[in-house]
């Protein structure tokens, strides 16, 4: 009798172990039907930041998706910018976070902000990507080759080889104003940065 | 021994039964009713006007003052969400310019992973006309199945305030003629 409930002990044990994590709150848009690679949930951050608010912004040059490079300095005197770094394309929560900025661009106009997007993929799967979303308003890089440098550079590469989900904004002067390196698994609010762009003033 | 019966029944309730009610959950199907929710009141007049609420405070699906209830689960960040905004303005004008309908089908949506900030650009940047609601911790979303977006799920909503899902379905609701002729023909409206 004991041993019976001692196996129903470990039937509802192992129940528990197969159901899958409730932890991972997220969104599928119909927009990528079933092409979203399930990552399960990551490290919230896997990188040690060495760039800090007050610092020059690193420049760089990278290839955009819609063809040509974009480089940082060329928007010194002109645009305040953001970066906008992601993991990786067909994952769960990217997928989200750029669509939401697409339809953003006036309040990025309002604070003279330019967009950069910043993944470590490379430009073929970038375009089947950003495809997805619709017509994006903003540059789309691709930090592939050499694999994450500018990543590396702005110390969000993690061990994987994947960039962390992290935003820097930096400033005309080309300063570095605001740095969230956010957990992967979540997407950073929106107003959060909203409001760093309105202190830019 | 009997204690242990006991605290294994007890076990057996909390660790197994539990997840495994998550994990049957789904979103409402079609012949059932939906999980367990409240909204909160509507900040705008016009919006509590247009659900015909009766009291003040939080409020439940079924307390909306209509025959028949069209939820949309939706987000901002979601591009399929974006593109079906004009169709869903669409349906909501086609709705209130026919006498059959009007004050009869009601929409409300669900902005699943929104904040308030968030929801309020979606709403700004596609003028929905009907009342939203932000989920921004995924409350809902669990509850309601963590479906994909934008998900469209329409309650018939009896006299004695009993309800029955009769559609449920993720994706774009097609064409706004056909879709709403469903829909009254689902839940005996036609």
């Amino acid at each position: 009798m004991q041993r019976f409930f001692f196996v129903l002990f470990f039937l509802s044990a192992a129940a528990l172990a197969m159901t899958p994590s409730m932890v991972t709150a997220q969104t599928h848009s119909e927009a990528y039907k079933d092409n979203i690679y399930e990552t399960g949930t990551l490290k919230p951050r896997d990188s040690v930041l060495k760039v800090k608010v007050g610092h020059k912004a690193p420049d760089f040059t990278l290839p955009a998706v819609a063809g040509g490079k974009v480089t940082l300095a060329q928007y010194r005197g002109k645009k305040n910018v953001v970066l906008s770094f992601v993991p990786a394309a067909w994952t769960p929560v990217c997928s989200d976070q750029w669509p939401g900025y697409n339809i953003t661009k006036d309040l990025f106009d309002a604070h003279d902000s330019v967009l950069l997007g910043i993944t470590v993929d490379n430009i073929p799967t970038l375009f089947a990507w950003t495809n997805q979303m619709g017509q994006l308003w903003f540059p789309v890089l691709s930090d592939f080759y050499p694999h994450g440098k500018v990543a590396r550079t702005y110390s969000v590469l993690r061990s994987d080889g994947m960039a962390e989900r992290a935003l820097f904004v930096i400033d005309k002067k080309g300063v570095i104003r605001y740095i969230d390196v956010h957990d992967i698994n979540k997407r950073p609010p929106l107003e959060n940065l909203i409001r760093e762009l309105e202190k830019l003033k | 021994m009997k204690k242990f019966f006991w605290l294994t029944l007890l076990v057996l309730s909390t660790l197994l039964l539990s997840p495994l009610d998550m994990m049957a959950a789904g979103p409402p199907p079609v012949g059932g009713t939906l999980p367990d929710f409240t909204l909160p009141q509507p900040g705008s007049s016009a919006e509590r006007d247009y659900l015909g609420l009766s009291s003040r405070g939080n409020f439940t699906v079924p307390d909306i003052k209509a025959k028949v209830v069209l939820i949309e689960i939706l987000s901002m960040y979601c591009p399929f969400c974006q593109k079906e905004a004009p169709i869903v303005n669409k349906l909501y004008e086609a709705i209130e310019g026919n006498s059959g309908y009007k004050g009869k089908i009601k929409l409300i949506g669900i902005g699943v992973g929104n904040s308030a900030y968030e929801l309020e650009i979606f709403r700004k940047r596609y003028n929905v006309p009907f009342p939203l609601f932000p989920d921004a911790d995924f409350t809902l979303h669990k509850l309601l199945g963590e479906t994909r977006t934008p998900y469209f799920i329409a309650v018939q909503i009896n006299e004695d305030r009993t309800h029955k899902v009769v559609y449920s379905k993720a994706g774009s609701l097609g064409e706004v003629t056909p879709f709403i002729e469903n829909i009254a023909k689902l839940s005996g409206l036609k």
